[in-house]
């Protein structure tokens, strides 16, 4: 009856959650409050927040499922995660806290002419966060109805559950609950994959020869029936000639610029007192992500060798690689904790994307855009983010619920970090180093990324697609695919870059935004005038 | 908007705050010393990195050498990727040291030329 235990821890996280966010809607007063914690958060509590903003059921499950089944190649995966943090950390944080109040649209309009600039923003802050939400909600309702196999929960009824958790953590918790349902999540996460890291461990008696020697003779059956031994450190299991190495190089592209415009990562750094506190930050983030990627080798590794693609596949595929291996290492109590981690990584994740979302449309569309930067009323935005949060909510349950637990929602993450890399980051990088960078840059980088991403990705192979008839995850265009790579990094950043390159040179020159340069160039370097931690709360 | 900049932390004679750091020479020093810093170290990281897809994708031979039973020079290669990021993150925060003493100074001859920070810390966007 392993499923009441996982039902427990279910409903235990989520108590514990929502006490947090009551005794964090009792804080809060006004406006930075509201949407950046008072900007009170220490550096080590952002760094384990962005882990848990940042580390999702994808990471956890889905790149130990891929080493289980494939392994070095699953295992290059993990690599990009981490090392895209260096951009971040050297270019992006500290100007982007010095110089921003909110959202990422405060840096990106600053020496622009705003409005048109922000509305762009705004767009691609809400495409990024919306896709990326509706993947996770679609893998949270399939997860949860096969982890509670047998309670009826079934996928709607799942989908449901998280969105109204989203929707109460943002809507009366602001950043502050936000924030702590991310540091609970990724310290969850981490001892779980620590724990079942040594499981696996003392499996091969805490050996590094024998387990390496495993790992060298995995043996499945393959397609065609036949048993094979194969080394698993070998590369190429996944990604073949002719098109995987450049899939895996534009990959590559795709991380490195993309976590730097990743929004929901971005506001993060709205939450810290200063830049010196968001940089000790990104390398405590760094610390704790990399430690756990490293660990999806054991995660990963272990699931390939201790029970095999065979065993998988039988008990609810690739996705469920590491609950299984915790079932098979220590039982039914450990499965049901590391299916409550699973579902806390989940609930973490699309709340972080909720809050972005809904603070771009109310500080950037409705107030600035809208409304040329006045409140109307004291407490207006923070009214309206409530709005927006419901009603992303409300639009994301909707969407993953007509989608069902089948469709093929893989493709919507490489959406997001592709549009995150090819439109946020050329303007991002533009504002702050290119003096000549004007407003028609700023939208045709945003538009051009936007659109290149979009357009590459529905003629790409994550869309279009000839399948065999029975194929339960069928390609939503069946025609062969124009575009051969499922991430359109390599292309689509390129695309970005040139049309900001382009839109400044074609659009009038600004003389405001040459002169707004310096002011920008001294801000984001010393910080001077930057928004100040609220004392007292 | 464009107003806001002349009228926020303007003493008076004409200039802004933002003018003033602008002509400073520790500002500029402080400028250099970054990119002195991020140019190389991002060229460095970035080679680093797309140098494993690169040959793994296209040297499989190179990279399947065995190294250790069956850890290759694949895996190694990936795993020294953690290390690079790592050992990158903290001599960058070394390095911001410097970056930060030079910023206190200005925001201190700031103060004592009378350009007042405090006053827009809070000026909307």
């Amino acid at each position: 009856m392993h499923f009441d235990l996982t039902l427990i821890l279910f409903v235990a996280f989520i108590a514990a959650t929502l006490v947090i966010t009551a005794w964090a809607s009792g804080r809060s007063g006004d406006a930075a409050s509201y949407f950046a914690a008072n900007r009170s958060i220490t550096a080590w509590q952002n760094g384990v927040a962005i882990s848990g903003d940042y580390m999702s059921a994808a990471s956890f499950l889905g790149i130990t499922g891929l080493i289980a089944f494939y392994g070095y190649d699953g295992f290059l995966f993990s690599v990009g995660w981490l090392v895209a943090y260096l951009t971040v950390l050297l270019i992006v944080a500290e100007p982007l806290r010095n110089s921003g109040k909110y959202t990422m649209a405060d840096m990106l309009a600053y020496r622009m002419n705003p409005r048109p600039v922000r509305a762009m923003a705004a767009v691609s802050t809400l495409t990024v966060s919306i896709f990326y939400m509706i993947a996770q909600m679609v893998g949270a309702g399939s997860l949860v109805a096969l982890l509670l196999k047998g309670s009826h929960i079934s996928y709607p009824v799942a989908v449901v559950g998280v969105g109204i958790l989203m929707i109460i953590y943002v809507v009366f918790g602001g950043m502050l609950a936000t924030t702590w349902v991310q540091i609970i999540k990724a310290i969850l996460l981490m001892c779980g994959a620590t724990l079942l890291s040594i499981l696996v461990m003392a499996h091969f008696h805490f050996s590094f020869w024998e387990f390496f020697q495993a790992i060298g003779n995995v043996t499945y059956h393959a397609k065609d029936g036949k048993l094979v031994t194969q080394d698993f450190m070998t590369p190429g299991l996944r990604f073949k000639l002719p098109y995987g190495p450049l899939e895996l190089i534009s990959l590559g592209v795709a991380l490195i610029f993309g976590t730097a415009g990743l929004p929901h990562i971005l506001v993060r750094f709205y939450t810290v007192p200063d830049a010196k506190t968001a940089r000790y930050s990104v390398v405590w983030a760094m610390f704790i992500i990399g430690s756990f990627y490293i660990m999806t080798t054991f995660l990963g590794f272990g699931a390939a060798t201790i029970m095999g693609r065979d065993f998988i596949s039988k008990n609810g595929g690739t996705n469920m690689s590491a609950p299984l291996l915790a079932k098979v290492m220590a039982g039914d109590v450990f499965f049901a904790f590391i299916s409550a981690i699973a579902f806390a990584t989940i609930l973490a994740v699309v709340a972080g994307l909720t809050i972005t979302a809904s603070t771009s449309f109310a500080h950037d569309v409705w107030t600035n855009v809208i409304h040329h930067g006045v409140e109307r009323t004291a407490g207006e935005e923070r009214l309206v983010a409530r709005i927006a949060a419901f009603a992303t909510g409300a639009i994301a349950i909707a969407i993953a619920i007509i989608l069902g637990p089948t469709a093929n929602v893989a493709f919507l993450v490489a959406l997001a970090f592709a549009v995150a890399a090819s439109a946020n980051v050329p303007v991002i990088l533009f504002s702050i180093y290119w003096k000549r960078f004007n407003t028609t840059g700023a939208v045709c980088g945003l538009l051009f990324g936007l659109l290149g991403s979009i357009i590459l990705i529905f003629i790409g192979p994550s869309v279009m697609g000839i399948d065999a008839a029975g194929v339960v995850v069928r390609h939503a265009i069946q025609h062969a695919p124009i575009f051969p790579l499922e991430n359109p990094g390599i292309a689509s950043v390129p695309i970005g870059f040139i049309g900001a390159i382009l839109g400044t040179f074609l659009g009038a020159k600004d003389e405001n935004a040459v002169q707004r340069f310096e002011e920008l160039e001294v801000r984001a370097t010393t910080g001077l005038g930057a928004e100040k931690a609220v004392a007292g709360h | 908007m464009a107003t806001l900049s002349k009228t926020n932390g303007d003493t008076g004679v004409g200039k802004t705050k933002w003018d003033r750091v602008e002509e400073m020479e520790e500002f500029r020093l402080l400028i250099l010393a970054k990119k002195e810093f991020v140019i190389p170290a991002t060229i460095f990281f970035v080679v680093y990195y797309f140098a494993l897809p690169v040959l793994v994708g296209y040297a499989p031979g190179l990279m399947t050498h065995k190294v250790w039973g069956f850890v290759n020079l694949a895996y190694i290669f990936a795993l020294s990727q953690f290390f690079m990021a790592w050992g990158v993150a903290i001599a960058y925060v070394v390095a911001a040291k410097r970056f930060d003493k030079f910023g206190v100074h200005i925001l201190e001859t700031l103060k004592r030329e009378g350009y007042d920070d405090k006053q827009d810390g809070k000026r909307g966007l």
